[in-house]
Order: structure tokens, then sequence, then C-alpha cells
């Protein structure tokens, strides 16, 4: 999320005094208000929006949507003079491939204008540069270089300068590994065999692009009028896009903007301020709005977002780099209009609702143990590793979790059992007045055994505490009955004994079969869980005094069932 | 009789009655002790008769020395340095290495009496030896401490200079002595109380519980009185089972849907990037499928059948539909990568994909929790309730978009919706959602909505149909109505807080 502070004062002068009306159209212009004090107005710019994230951009942007100053902005563009060029060598193709660069000159600059310019670059960096990978802009003092300028790529030992914040001559590596700009960009350059740098006339290194600028060559002061400006990256559309915000913004500040001969295998031409055309069609406006827009409407609103609007076509203004639709219009016309204007309205059409089945079957369940008196919880999905393992006597040790890559808390697997959660439920509740009696539903996720594919399953668990096996079984037992299912259903005692999970009390555990259908044949029941004591070895590790009974056990068959019934 | 009397002693409890030939005592222990019930139980009736208004109870706070734990044991065993000086009275000399063991005194009991013995200059230190140093008299002679201990215990107002000292000295060693504060209850009857006493003593014959024994015959009750009960008194609380906040929140907002003709959807939490991103037009390389931003899980994906890929692919590079598209190259490894869900738009997706176009127009919605990796605070978690709606209708548009989620919130109780412009990859028009709280004055943030793009619609269902979708999250809502402040406690499953946390109750209008 990009938030851009701008000066109150300024914007009181410039644009109109931040009352509560005004204050409602910023946020209906879709920047909306993050914070606003004595001096300063901070707004959120939405990613699709980075001409906005300068304030000669914003200014102008909304001046026009208030309806002063309406439809596309023109700069003068000057032709480029003599050796106005800049060489692309075929060095740079595999590493970054890309330059569009311009000429500014006659700028007044002084502190807070830098500032503003610094600011503004490194938000664009953030957004649309995709943190420098996709793009990342270069501005030179031109007095301090020598013209034409030559884009390469170099290998590491051969580029020798001083970085901007420091004195003294690096290396490209040394750059990378200790330079603070540079150990924080460190990962766009590295692997590479060579890295590319901005040279002048003079074979000095300007820049070491996308890392940083030289500091006898790079660093603009308020000495500097003229200016030599480049972004490189990867996507050349999005490259020129970005050199139309800098140079139209640099242009609102006073600077007369000056075109850039680019020897590519072809040449090109930055920057370029044609605007690109688009058909909008008026009765795709009205479908899609639900409003009732005339021609005339259309030019006013189109203009009122800096477009230009000739016979059923747009003009768009070169620095927007969200247009990629008809549609896309379209939603400048809507926000032209006003979303506070628009008539909320609700269809029709007929249609039946219907909920679906194992949410509506579960929240059934719920109401059967609520109505037993037991509370419902509800834990995250993910959980730690110690939690279902170790601390339910089961070794950590080879075990395949499902794991999420750089959690930024204690919560990094998803959870295999729902039982552990309960157990640690009551584990913070041990000062809570007992009897408690709690339950969760919810999904559980594992590997399947061969295909390693990912399953998510519905379970059921419940505990009671002070509980014995009495108790749990009187529960399930209810639960099963009320459900029309007991007959479904089996507590039996385990055969093997590996089987037995080792939370519980051997000779108080049972496995909790189903049977689809009846329970004529053996083989037709389906283990879908477990129910017993808990041992006191685990209850020591919850550090829970009192005793435990749980039963967990999965759903699938069981909705799947009751569904069929149903039916 | 008056009858206000005769109204008291109709409403006199067992326990009552059996305390009030004895309140003249005017103490609590005795009358405990004539009355053969516990002490608690008699504050109680006490407080009942003083709310009564026949007798008034005045509570006098004292403070009290007594005895610690130690204290205790030390009366029996004797002080520590009494323990040692009769050591030393015995051996004489004793060896600092192993008085511990000889005295079977703690190091910390054994610093303490060195010093006490040492500033009674009844012992000598020397070279790591202990030396016995005293009289027979000094020896038998009671220490100010021992005296102390046994005129315990004592109210600290009646103490003289000399114990006073003795005091802070005893205070500084381990639980010898405890100070605790010991409430005095004055009980002094008044003039009513004097005419119900008088009363009672003459005794009456009234119904407590109605028992089945009671029930037995007529004659057991018959003409007797019904003795009468504070009805508006305190009594002790009792609370039931229910379901969790949340579900009963999403229950709720799911009827809302249904009644509405929504059908719901349900899915996986766990999916390609494909399903979460890619056909939602989310550029492969948007920030939000950083691992910053989403949780991804090392396993690679199963993606659906190369056609609808060749679709996704085309949409990405080139556009449909008249777009540009994003212009990168499209990249199927990118989109095998398995994420935990970030919306349950993915859900929206994937029933888009599956749309029998004959069925037309169409209504879903789903619920259900979303991931984002995030640290935990008051505002938000990393796991989040999202609520989903999609509208594919031909005749739909903004405005339909509008009206639907205006009649949501109002369902859910927010009578002043607001929309304004927002931005999300895979719509346009794009709004953000805002509520007005009527108590607080602010708008709420709620969420995402608006219409899907071209280059979403055209390769999940093959034509550019209007598709109106939505996204708001429901926490904020769950946790304005149950007025949580924190968002951790959503999910913290206190029980007390949950026994005593309200139902929803708020109903469709």
């Amino acid at each position: 999320m990009a938030v851009v502070t701008f000066n109150k004062k300024q914007v009181e002068r410039e644009i109109g005094k931040l009352d509560e009306n005004m204050q409602n159209k910023v946020a209906m212009f879709g920047t909306p208000i993050e914070e606003i004090n004595e001096g300063k107005i901070s707004i959120e710019i939405f990613p699709n929006r980075p001409d906005l994230l300068s304030y000669q951009g914003f200014k102008n942007s909304f001046l026009s949507f208030l309806g002063k100053k309406v439809g596309l902005r023109q700069y003068k563009l000057n032709k480029p003079e003599k050796d106005y060029d800049v060489y692309i060598d075929s060095s740079v193709k595999e590493i970054r491939p890309y330059t569009a660069c311009a000429i500014v000159k006659n700028l007044k600059l002084d502190d807070d204008k830098i500032k503003e310019i610094i600011d503004f670059q490194e938000k664009l960096h953030l957004t649309v540069g995709r943190k420098r990978k996709k793009a990342a802009i270069g501005i030179y003092p031109l007095e301090k270089i020598k013209l034409p300028i030559t884009f390469k790529a170099l290998e590491p030992d051969k580029i020798k300068f001083t970085p901007l914040e420091t004195n003294k001559e690096l290396s490209g590596l040394d750059i990378l590994q200790r330079h603070p700009t540079g150990k924080e960009y460190a990962h766009l350059l590295a692997g590479k065999a060579k890295f590319p740098v901005f040279l002048d006339a003079n074979k000095e290194i300007l820049s070491m692009p996308p890392i940083i600028n030289s500091q006898l060559t790079g660093k603009v002061t308020k000495l500097t009028k003229d200016v030599f400006i480049e972004c490189s990256g990867s996507d050349f559309e999005i490259l020129k896009k970005c050199l139309n915000i800098v140079v139209s913004c640099l242009a609102e500040m006073g600077g007369k903007i000056y075109q850039m001969n680019l020897f590519y295998k072809k040449k090109e031409i930055t920057p370029n301020l044609i605007p690109e055309k688009m058909d909008i069609s008026l009765e795709n406006t009205n479908k899609i709005l639900g409003l009732d827009l005339k021609e005339k409407d259309l030019k006013k609103l189109t203009e009122k977002m800096g477009y230009n609007y000739k016979n059923r076509y747009v003009e768009i203004p070169p620095w927007r780099v969200d247009i990629l639709h008809e549609i896309d219009i379209i939603e400048d016309i809507a926000i032209a209009y006003g979303y506070d204007n628009f008539e909320p309205e609700t269809l029709k059409t007929h249609s039946l609702g219907s909920s679906n089945p194992e949410e509506t079957i579960s929240k059934k369940i719920s109401d059967i143990l609520s109505g037993l008196g037991m509370i419902e919880v509800s834990n995250y999905h993910l959980t730690n590793k110690k939690d279902q393992t170790e601390k339910i006597g089961i070794s950590e040790k080879n075990r395949d979790f499902i794991e999420v890559k750089e959690s930024k808390t204690d919560y990094t697997v998803l959870r295999e059992n729902l039982f552990p959660l309960l157990l640690k439920n009551m584990s913070d509740n041990v000062d809570c007045e007992y009897p408690q009696e709690i339950f969760e539903i919810g999904k559980v996720f594992m590997k399947e055994k061969n295909s390693g594919k990912i399953i998510e399953k519905r379970r059921l668990s419940c505990a009671t505490s002070p509980g014995n096996y009495t108790r749990i079984r009187q529960m399930i037992d209810y639960l099963f009955r009320m459900m029309n299912l007991n007959d479904r259903i089996k507590i039996k005692e385990p055969q093997n004994l590996d089987s037995v999970p080792p939370h519980f009390i051997e000779g108080r555990t049972a496995e909790v079969l189903f049977n689809e259908g009846k329970f004529d044949e053996e083989s037709q029941d389906k283990r879908i869980g477990f129910i017993g004591e808990i041992h006191p070895k685990i209850l020591k590790n919850w550090k829970v005094r009192m005793p435990i009974s749980l039963f967990e056990i999965e759903l699938e068959e069981i909705i799947r069932n009751i569904i069929k019934d149903v039916k | 009789m008056e009858e206000n009397i005769e109204r008291i002693l109709d409403s006199l409890s067992p326990n009552e009655r059996k305390i009030i030939p004895y309140l003249e005592e005017k103490d609590l222990i005795e009358i405990c002790k004539r009355s053969n019930l516990e002490k608690v139980s008699v504050i109680r009736s006490l407080e009942y008769l003083d709310n009564k208004g026949i007798i008034k109870i005045s509570i006098e706070k004292r403070k009290l020395i007594d005895l610690g734990i130690n204290g205790i044991l030390y009366k029996k065993k004797g002080l520590p340095e009494r323990r040692l000086l009769n050591l030393l009275n015995e051996k004489r000399i004793l060896n600092f290495s192993n008085v511990s063991k000889e005295s079977g005194l703690s190091s910390e009991e054994l610093k303490a009496s060195i010093g006490v013995l040492k500033k009674r200059n009844l012992i000598d230190l020397k070279k790591g030896k202990i030396i016995f140093n005293a009289n027979r008299e000094e020896i038998t002679k009671k220490t100010p401490e021992e005296h102390f201990l046994e005129i315990l215990p004592i109210n600290p107002d009646s103490l003289n200079q000399e114990q006073g000292v003795i005091l802070e000295s005893l205070k500084k060693r381990k639980e010898i002595i405890q100070i605790t504060e010991e409430k005095k209850i004055g009980i002094e009857i008044t003039d009513l109380g004097k005419k119900i006493i008088e009363e009672e003593v003459k005794g009456r014959d009234l119904i407590e519980q109605i028992t089945p024994e009671l029930l037995k015959k007529e004659s057991f009750w018959k003409g007797k009185k019904f003795r009468r009960y504070n009805v508006s008194g305190p009594f002790p609380k009792i609370e039931g089972g229910k379901r969790h906040i949340v579900n009963q929140a999403i229950d709720y907002a799911r009827r809302i849907w249904t009644e509405m003709g929504f059908k719901e959807m349900t899915g996986p939490m766990v999916l390609s990037s494909f399903w979460n991103f890619d056909v939602l037009f989310t550029a492969q390389d948007h920030p939000v499928r950083e691992m910053q931003d989403t949780f991804f899980i090392e396993k690679k994906g199963e993606i659906p059948q190369k056609e609808i890929i060749q679709k996704i692919k085309e949409s990405h590079e080139k556009g449909v539909g008249g777009s540009k598209g994003w212009g990168n190259k499209w990249s199927e490894e990118e989109a095998k990568k398995l994420v935990l869900r970030t919306h349950t738009t993915c859900l929206s997706a994937k029933t888009l994909s599956e749309l029998d176009l004959e069925s037309l127009p169409q209504k879903f919605f789903a619920i259900g929790k979303c991931f984002r990796n995030e640290t935990i605070d008051w505002s938000h978690g990393f796991e989040f309730n999202q609520t989903e709606g999609i509208v594919i209708d031909k005749n739909a548009n903004f405005r339909h978009l509008l009206g639907y989620l205006k009649e949501f919130f109002k369902k859910m109780g927010f009578e002043k919706v607001r929309f304004r412009p927002g931005y999300f990859p895979y719509t346009e028009p794009s709004l953000e959602i805002d509520v007005w709280h009527n108590e607080k004055k602010v708008w709420f943030e709620l969420g995402g909505a608006g219409i899907l793009r071209p280059e979403v619609v055209i390769p999940l269902l093959g034509k550019n149909i209007p598709v109106l979708a939505w996204g708001p999250g429901l926490d904020r809502m769950i946790m304005d109505y149950y007025e949580i402040k924190d968002f951790r406690e959503i999910y913290k499953n206190n029980l007390s807080q949950l026994r005593k946390t309200k139902f929803w109750v708020r109903e469709l209008k």
C-alpha cells in the first residue's frame, strides 16, 4: 500500500480548503485519506495509479476531477539535440534489457523539491517498479556528465566508482556486500556474471542500476538545472510510462522536456507523449453502469478524468499505466459521475437460495451438542509442530508436516488433528469454572499417503473435563441417536495395540467405526476416529490437573449418509 | 400486628430464623457456635437481615499479627537461634563447614541465627569456627523474640516500643510472622428488629421448598403459609452451551444470502496460485504473490486441463476481449505454487469455470476463512473471515452491485453505506465499502467489490457476461457486534468469556 504525504497548506492554497466536503471528494476520487493533521495530509494511492504518487500528478488529476483544467494535459516536447543519444549495448540483454531516457532542462530546485523528487522516485520503485525489479529510475546532474551515454554490462570487478553516501571507490561486488542500499537490493543482481552500468562519454560510471548512482556524477543538488533521466528494467512499455510520469512531474515544476535517441537494434525516441487512442462505446458504458448517459456526458466525464474525448474514442494520458481495456475507462467515467450519485437497485430476477449441506449438518451437530450445554470453540487452522506431536505423546521427528513458508508468527503448520487444540484450550482455561465441555467442528489437513496430495477433512472433536470414559461415550451416543445414526456406529476396542493413539489410556480407548450401510458385513466398517480418556502423562504436558476424556471423528461419511437419507 | 412485620416474618429463611435467637450475642463466632451454622452462612444471613432492616451491621477492619508458616513450626521446635545455642551449649565449638549438617538448619536460618547470637554476644566467630561464649543463666533466659511469639495473635496498636522493634526484625525473616487484616462485624439490633425477635421467638410454621414429600398429602400444606422469598434479590447465575461467536455470525450471514436467493459455494483452503491468483488476472509479478504477503506451501499443486491454462496464459500475456493484457510472460510453474487461499474469490472463480451458461442467471455466495502472512495484533491476524458473493446475469450492472451490498449490510445492521472507488486486479469498476458506525460516528472500511474484468470472465465463461462480485470481511462486524476491542479475543477461546457472551440476536429486516 502506497501512502503519500503532502503539505496541507500547499494543498489548500493550490486545490481548495480541506473541509468535510473536500475530504469526501478526495475519497470519491479513489484516493482515501489516511490521516490529516495540522500540517500534512496523507492519502492512499492504489497500485493502478502510480501517476498520482507525485504531488504534481495528484494535483492536476484531482483539479481536473473537480472540473477545473479538464482534458488531457499537454507538455511541449523538444527534439533531441546533438549527442542526446543513449547506446544500448547487447551485453545488458540478459540482465536488464531496457532503458527509457530523457533530458529535462531549466529546473529551479531547492531542498524541498529535491526531497519531493526523491520520495516520489522511491514510491515509484516500490509500486510500479516492483521494488526496482521491473523498473528503477535514475536522475543525474547534466552539468557533471558528458553525453552521449552508454548502457552496458560489465564484469563486477571491472566496475569501480564511488556510490552515493560514501566517499570511497568500491567495486561492483563490494557495493552489493557492503553498501546499505547494495545489500538491500543485492538479490536483484546476485548470480549474474555481469552488472549493468550507465557510462558517459568520458567512460565515467554514472550508476549501477537498479542499485545506486555515483556520488560524483549521479547526485542532484540545488545547483543542478538540467538533468538526465533514465528508467531501466525488464518491461519497455512500463519504462516508457514511468519516464512519462517523471518528466510530466518535472515539467510541472517548470522544466523543459527534451527527447533522446535510444540506439537499440532499432532506434527509439523517448519520451513520447503522444496519447494512445481507445474506443469507448456509449452503449457499453450505459449497460455496465446502469445509467442513461448521452454522448455529451461521456465527453464531459472522460475529460474530468484527464482524457481527451474525440468521436467515440478517447485519448489516454501517456502516463496512465492502468488502461488495458475499455472497462478501465468506464470505471473512470463512474468515478467522474461520482460513486455517491449512483442509485442502488436490486435485480428482480428470481432464484432459489440454498446453503451447502455440509455446513447445514455441521450446524445441526453444533445445535445438538450445545443442547447438552457444551461450548463450541474455534481455533486457528495454523498451529505449531510441538502442540501437534510432542505434547500429545508422538515424536516430532520424521513427520511430514504441511508447513507454510516464512510465517511471521509461531503458527507454522496446518493442523492435522483438532483435539490437541481442545487440550490447549483446556490448558489455557484451568482457572475457569469446571465442568468444561467443549467441541470444535473444522477442517484438518493431511497428505495423501501415495500421491502426497494435500487433502482437507472436516472433523468433530469433543472434550469434557472432569470427564471419564462413560461421560464422553454418553455424548457420542447422544449425538448419533439424535442424528438417527445410532445403528451405524460401533464403539470397538482396538484390535491392534499399535493403533491406540498414545494420548489415550490403553483399555480406556476405543475406535469409532461407521458403517454407511447396515451392519451385516464386518468389512463395511470404516474407522472414523477414536474415543477415550486422556493419559495423565499427556495431561501433565498441558499442565492440566483435571481428568479429560474426548473423541475426534471424521464427518465426511456421516454427512454423506445424512444427505443420502434425505434424498 | 403491623402488616410490615408480618411480611418480614413470613420472609425469613430457615437460616435467618436459626440465628435470630442469638443476635443478642452480637458476636459472629458466638452466633456460629450457638446456631450450629458455617461462618459463610451466618454472614450471608446477617446481610439479608440487614437488608430487611432487622439489624444494622457495621464492618470494622483491624490488623492482626499472627504466626506465619515458619513461626508455627518454630514455636513448636524452637527458633533457629535457640536450637543453635542449645547445640553449642553441648559442643562448645562448631566448625562452619559442618554446622549446617549438625544443627539441621538451612543456610538462611543459620545466617539469621548467627547474626542474632553474635549481636547478643553469646557467641564468637574465629577462624571458621563458632565458639560458645555464654553462661548458663543467659542460656535459660527466654529471648525477646521468643517472648514476642508467645503473645501472638495481637493487635499491632497494642505493641510497646520494644515489641515494635522486635516485630520489625522478625518481619525481615522468612514467614515467621504474618500480618492479616481481620474484619470484625458489629451487630446492632434495630427497633424493628426487637419486635421481630419478640414475635419470632413464638415460632412460625412456614413452608420452605416444595418437595414431593410435602405434596404427598393435602394436609401437609393446606392452610399453611409459604415463606416469602426476596423475589428480586441476588441469586447464583447459570450459563448454557452455545455456538462459537464467529459461527453464530456466519450462520446469520448465510441466512441473509440464502434468503436473497444465493447458493452456497465451498471449497478447499489449500489450492494452487492458478485458482487463487492467475484466473483472477493477478499478474505473476504482483506483490501479493510474494512470501511476505501470502502463505506458500512447499509442494506444487495441480492445475487443470490444458485448455483453460492456454486461455489464462493468453489473457495475461496478450489480453482477451479487446484487452492489452499484462504483457508479461506467463509461467505455468508460478501458477502451480500452492497457497493458503488469500480470499474466497477463488471459490467464485472455480464456480464460474464449472458454470453451465444455460442455467443463467445465477447467484452464489461463500463464507470462509482466508489467510495472509501477517503478525497478529489488536486489529487483525493471519486468518480472517470473508463473505463472497457473485451474480452472473446479462442484465446486471454497477447499480445492482451497489443494491445487493446495501441490502446485505442493512441486514447486518448497518443502515448507512458508502461506496467509493477502489482497486483490485480482477474487478473493474472496483469499489470499497464503508459503513457508518452510529455510536462511534466514523466510517468503517469493510472490504471490496466490483464487476469482474473481461480478462477474468472470458477465459472462464467463454464470453463476456457481467459478473458482480464482492468479498467484504466479516471480522470487524463480528467484533463490533460483540463489542470485542482486540482481534485476538475472537480466537482466544476463553471459556468464562464465551459463557458470558451474548448470542447473535440481530434479526433480518
